[in-house]
């Protein structure tokens, strides 16, 4: 079976190429770029030197978020027309989790992969491993991470935390944690690709047409539209 | 239903919002036109919301696809040229409709062609009449006021073009004096009918020869009128305002664009963009070229004023022909200009 997994959601741009038993290739870079114009050039040389024709794909996996939200929506444009136009099925992952198998793999506790969302907020959820699958604890959500370290403290098992925006938030979690909080190491900051493909492979298959991010958040005017219908 | 030398172009349009997708047979000929409209939606907002527009845009994209390819009754393999519009327009939706164009053309190998939304406005009317050049088209819409010169396919030189607002902007922000629900312009067009221009609002000349437009001094006073006759505690019969605006725009736009026909010498003037569904811009430009004998006005049908794929495709269309083509670094680019393609 061989997998094509995608993810835009943040400044990490990642493409995976596996098959059964290997990881076939990856690209990934960190870069503040405009991933639309990247992207696909990057999808079709990574598939060209590994000698996948678009037709030999058999499932198109794709990171759905959270992130920028213009971000999310390239990665998960291309999956779902990819997946429509070539009839092969498409599965999303949360992009968090990506982050969280990426670095916690081995790690005996909680993963606690983040996402900077401004004004001291993260988006972030709480994962763990057991018996070599990874399963959320608390669902993927924006909090302020004051807020959420706080949470954390009542966990009894240390925690790791990774990321490309860690540093932006490490004084926080460690006032607040100590030594409970793991630090992953900056190698392991950027979600893996084929992590990613090998999370999809299992994943129940979606329809493309009914696929779309998950944001977290409701649109700006959308909520201060339903906010304005309440207080009628 | 495609014979060996015929040429199919795939046209998609998310500049605004509109997801649309359309199948043109060699660049004139429409076999599908699919428009999933998101404006009930952006309804309640009094406006069209870019972080809405763009959500909608990927909920729609494939199912806009498929619909478009069924009503076609064709495949993907039949298809010679994949059309996307570029730009202008908000960089969120055009990022949709650039990405899954992207996609389809890497899946199945195809000619990708990134085009320029208004080329795609004066294109609608090669969909109804062939184009004869030089040409002239006045293309009026949300966004934009300009006349565009052509002498050929793919030539596009801007002649005139707005200096503040838009004629479907000035639209919709006197439709909201006039507490009209988004979008305005139509609102307004239909109050026109019942009213008489009565109200002696100023018509933007600009210097001698110019044939730029300028409708913000027009709205302004607009407002002044509404708010000096409240004042007083008199109330202007929305008829009669709605009419007085639309003379004065109509004015300005049917004049120029008939100095600018005469002074270029063109065959054709083709009227594009959404304001070209306004009645009483049509109805006047029909009555002024009445009179010029050498010149034919061509106006589309409302379903071609609008945002759509078809208008797309037709430009796909040219390009193709001309060998043009763009590649998978295609951006959507909000402030795209309008260029002379063949330089
Ligand atoms: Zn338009």
């Amino acid at each position: 079976m061989k997998i094509l997994s995608i993810d835009t959601s943040n400044y990490v741009l990642g493409i995976g190429l596996v098959d059964d038993t290997q990881v076939m290739g990856e690209y990934i870079s960190n870069l503040k770029k405009n991933h639309s114009v990247r992207v696909m050039p990057a999808i079709q040389t990574l598939m060209k030197e590994c000698g996948i024709k678009p037709a030999d794909l058999d499932k198109i996996v794709v990171a759905k978020g959270p992130g920028s939200y213009t971000g999310v929506r390239i990665g998960v444009t291309i999956a779902k027309t990819l997946s429509w136009t070539l009839n092969k099925p498409i599965a999303g992952v949360s992009s968090l989790e990506v982050l969280a198998a990426s670095s916690g793999r081995y790690f005996n506790g909680y993963l606690s992969p983040l996402f900077d969302a401004r004004r001291g907020q993260i988006y972030t959820g709480l994962y763990q491993f057991s018996n070599g699958s990874i399963a959320a604890v608390y669902e993927d959500q924006l909090v302020m991470a004051a807020d959420w370290v706080e949470r954390l403290r009542e966990l009894d098992a240390p925690i790791l935390f990774s990321g490309n925006d860690l540093p932006l938030h490490r004084k926080v979690i460690q006032e607040a944690l100590g030594d409970q909080a793991i630090m992953a190491e900056i190698t392991e900051y950027n979600p893996r690709p084929a992590e990613l493909a090998f999370l999809g492979r299992n994943r129940q298959d979606e329809d493309p047409h009914a696929f779309v991010p998950n944001y977290i958040r409701l649109a700006e005017a959308e909520a201060k539209w339903l906010e304005s219908k309440k207080q009628q | 239903m495609k014979s060996e030398k015929d040429q199919l172009i795939l046209g998609i349009e998310t500049s605004c919002d509109e997801t649309a997708v359309a199948l043109v047979r060699n660049g004139r000929e429409i076999i599908a036109n699919v428009v999933a409209s998101q404006i009930e939606s952006h309804k309640r907002f009094g406006g069209v919301v870019p972080e809405i527009a763009s959500r909608h845009h990927v909920e729609q994209v494939t199912l806009v696809l498929e619909e478009a390819l069924k009503q076609a009754g064709t495949a993907m393999e039949e298809i010679d040229g994949i059309a996307v519009t570029e730009g202008p327009g908000l960089v969120g939706a055009l990022l949709i409709g650039v990405n899954a164009a992207k996609a389809l053309a890497f899946a199945h190998d195809i000619p990708l062609l990134g085009v320029h939304h208004i080329a795609g406005h004066i294109y609608a009317n090669r969909l109804v009449k062939e184009m004869e050049f030089p040409l002239l088209s006045l293309v009026v819409s949300g966004g934009h006021t300009e006349l565009v010169y052509m002498k050929e396919h793919g030539h596009f030189e801007v002649i005139g073009e707005t200096r503040d607002d838009a004629a479907g902007e000035a639209y919709d922000k006197v439709a909201r004096v006039l507490n009209m629900p988004y979008p305005g312009g139509p609102h307004i067009d239909r109050l026109a009918h019942d009213g008489q221009p009565e109200l002696d609002l100023p018509r933007a000349w600009l210097e001698p020869g110019s044939y730029d437009f300028s409708f913000s001094g027009l709205k302004s006073a607009v407002i002044n009128t509404v708010h000096n006759a409240e004042q007083r505690g008199e109330k202007i019969a929305p008829e009669t305002l709605a009419a007085s605006f639309q003379a004065s725009v109509i004015d300005v736009l049917v004049t120029k664009t008939v100095q600018a026909a005469k002074e270029y010498k063109v065959k054709q003037v083709l009227l594009a963009g959404g304001v070209a569904a306004n009645k009483g811009l049509r109805t006047a430009l029909q009555e002024e070229f009445k009179k010029q004998e050498n010149v034919e006005l061509v106006i589309p049908p409302l379903s071609l004023c609008t945002d759509n794929a078809a208008m797309i495709a037709a430009v796909g269309s040219v390009m193709y022909e001309k060998g043009q083509r763009s590649d998978l670094t295609l951006n959507g680019n909000p402030g795209l200009e309008i260029t002379i393609h063949n330089d």
